[in-house]
């Protein structure tokens, strides 16, 4: 038992841990964004569109792992040296456009045409009814699956410890080895994602809140007296 | 930030403050009123539809339409539901294409077949049956939008002027609402004040009232009323018989994708010349 809690505690952990917490947030950042190229770029002229489809088949339909170790294998024999933790990033980074790709795209169709018609018709350009009308509603849309994509993508990231990099993944395999304590040290890595996974779903819940207009209204209420209360419509459209 | 002008010869909206703020009442609501500066539009005509045919698929919705709408006229367009009314009302937008005919804005070409048709920047303002209000923005950030993203107004002077807006339509006490938290004759009249903040020379309305409960169409109802009699150009596709024989000049009827009747609304409506629309009116007024 003491071997485990030292384990928890100790620094080898606690900076895989923070490697594994990089690795995850860069793959996910860079997915997030190239999801949203994508998405858009499917919109576009229907070649893109076919490309789209084409990466999001290729990389969808084969594994994580597979493209891994092809980043980590291939890619020097055409002369490209990249770290471990860069190749990393890489294939997870690649693979997760894929999936954002098509959960950005769910986002941008569930928004109501309504609103890209009224904001046309009131003289916004496409790039700015974009930015101010369309993909903030999709983002609420979108954030609770990226969040499960978030979630997943720490653990997925796991697989980076294939390719060495000093993950939480490979630190309890490597410390295990050492000592054969197999149990403090799986345990003691477990502990550490468990509590990435709890604060990581703990600010996706967070940014939900702030996102959600019906809180955003109530917090409002709450600073100001109650001058204005919805429902007791004040109808005096005679007042000019 | 501006919006560039496309060769129209609309006053330059470089500076913010350029245009003639809310409406004033009793502006010279007819032809030459010296309202529309710096334009070198035919006066007497804002809008000009001409042969406008719109097919979908191989049904034609719309047969060779043409309206005409002077300035500071107010036209209702009534008609039984899949007349083309609503079709008709968008290719005026400009939100769809024609397969044959043209629409003019201000003489200037908006929509021809064949081509999509050009944005109006917002000088058309349109008030749609959904409401079509931008969820995530307050009543006065949903009025101040575009003012600020399109013609690059200051925030400050925008928002100043979303709420002197919203005061006119009777939401003053409002303004920091979101629409989810107001009712739908409410949200109606911010989209009303939506549109307006961009100084349109004409404000369409497709069945502006048909989603909204009796209680609350009165207000939208009075809200339009007030715009029209304060000088501007409007075109309403409604079934609100009420509306058109008080509020409207001159009532269009349509059916089966044309335009059957188009006169005075007092003579539409009372003593109408066609078979069709004696029908129509008939089965409204005894409902």
């Amino acid at each position: 038992m003491g071997g485990f809690l030292d384990k928890v505690v100790s620094s080898q952990f606690l900076s895989a841990t923070l490697l594994t917490f990089e690795l995850t947030v860069l793959s996910m950042l860079i997915g997030v964004a190239g999801g949203v190229l994508l998405a858009l770029a499917k919109g576009g002229p229907r070649t893109l569109g076919w490309l789209v489809d084409g990466y999001v088949w290729l990389f969808r339909g084969t594994p994580v792992l597979l493209q891994l170790i092809f980043v980590f294998n291939v890619l020097p024999l055409w002369g490209l040296n990249l770290s471990p933790f860069t190749c990393a990033v890489v294939a997870l980074s690649l693979n997760e456009i894929a999936y954002m790709a098509e959960i950005v795209r769910g986002g941008l169709l569930g928004v109501d045409r309504g609103q890209r018609t009224a904001a046309h018709m009131l003289g916004l350009s496409e790039v700015r009814i974009l930015r101010w009308v369309v993909l903030p509603q999709a983002a609420r849309l979108v954030l609770p699956p990226t969040g499960n994509q978030f979630v997943g993508m720490l653990k997925t990231s796991a697989l980076a410890s294939v390719v060495s990099v000093q993950d939480l993944m490979l630190t309890a395999q490597r410390q295990a080895a050492a000592d054969f304590d197999y149990v403090g040290a799986l345990c003691a890595a477990a502990v550490h994602y468990l509590v990435l996974t709890t604060l990581l779903t703990f600010a996706l819940r967070w940014i939900e809140r702030r996102l959600d207009v019906t809180r955003r209204a109530a917090a409002r209420r709450d600073r100001r007296p109650p001058a204005a209360q919805p429902g007791t419509a004040a109808l005096d459209p005679t007042a000019r | 930030m501006n919006r560039a002008p496309r060769g129209t010869p609309t006053p330059p909206t470089a500076t913010p403050t350029p245009v003639p703020a809310p409406a004033p009442a009793d502006a010279g609501a007819t032809a030459s009123g010296g309202a529309a500066p710096a334009s070198t539009a035919r006066p007497g005509t804002v809008l000009l539809g001409q042969g406008m045919t719109r097919v979908y698929h191989d049904r034609t919705v719309l047969h060779g339409v043409d309206l005409a709408v002077p300035r500071g006229q107010t036209v209702a367009v009534l008609g039984p539901s899949g007349a083309g009314k609503s079709t008709m009302l968008r290719c005026l937008a400009g939100l769809e294409p024609l397969q044959e005919g043209t629409v003019a804005f201000q003489g200037e070409l908006l929509s021809r077949a064949g081509s999509a048709p050009r944005a109006a920047g917002g000088r058309i303002g349109m008030v749609f049956q959904q409401f079509n209000l931008f969820p995530h923005l307050t009543a006065a950030q949903n009025v101040s939008l575009a003012p600020r993203k399109a013609r690059g107004v200051r925030t400050a002077e925008a928002d100043a002027r979303a709420r002197e807006l919203l005061t006119r339509v009777g939401l003053a006490e409002h303004t920091d609402h979101y629409p989810y938290e107001l009712s739908g004759g409410q949200q109606q009249r911010v989209a009303i004040a939506r549109a307006l903040a961009m100084d349109p020379e004409l404000m369409l309305f497709d069945e502006p009232t048909s989603a909204l409960d009796p209680e609350f169409t009165r207000e939208v109802l009075a809200v339009m009323r007030d715009l029209a009699d304060s000088g501007m150009t409007i075109v309403v596709v409604t079934h609100e018989m009420d509306f058109a024989r008080r509020g409207a000049d001159r009532v269009v009827f349509m059916a089966d994708g044309r335009i059957v009747e188009d006169g005075p609304a007092q003579d539409v409506l009372t003593a109408p010349e066609q078979e069709r629309t004696r029908r129509f009116l008939d089965q409204i007024l005894s409902e």
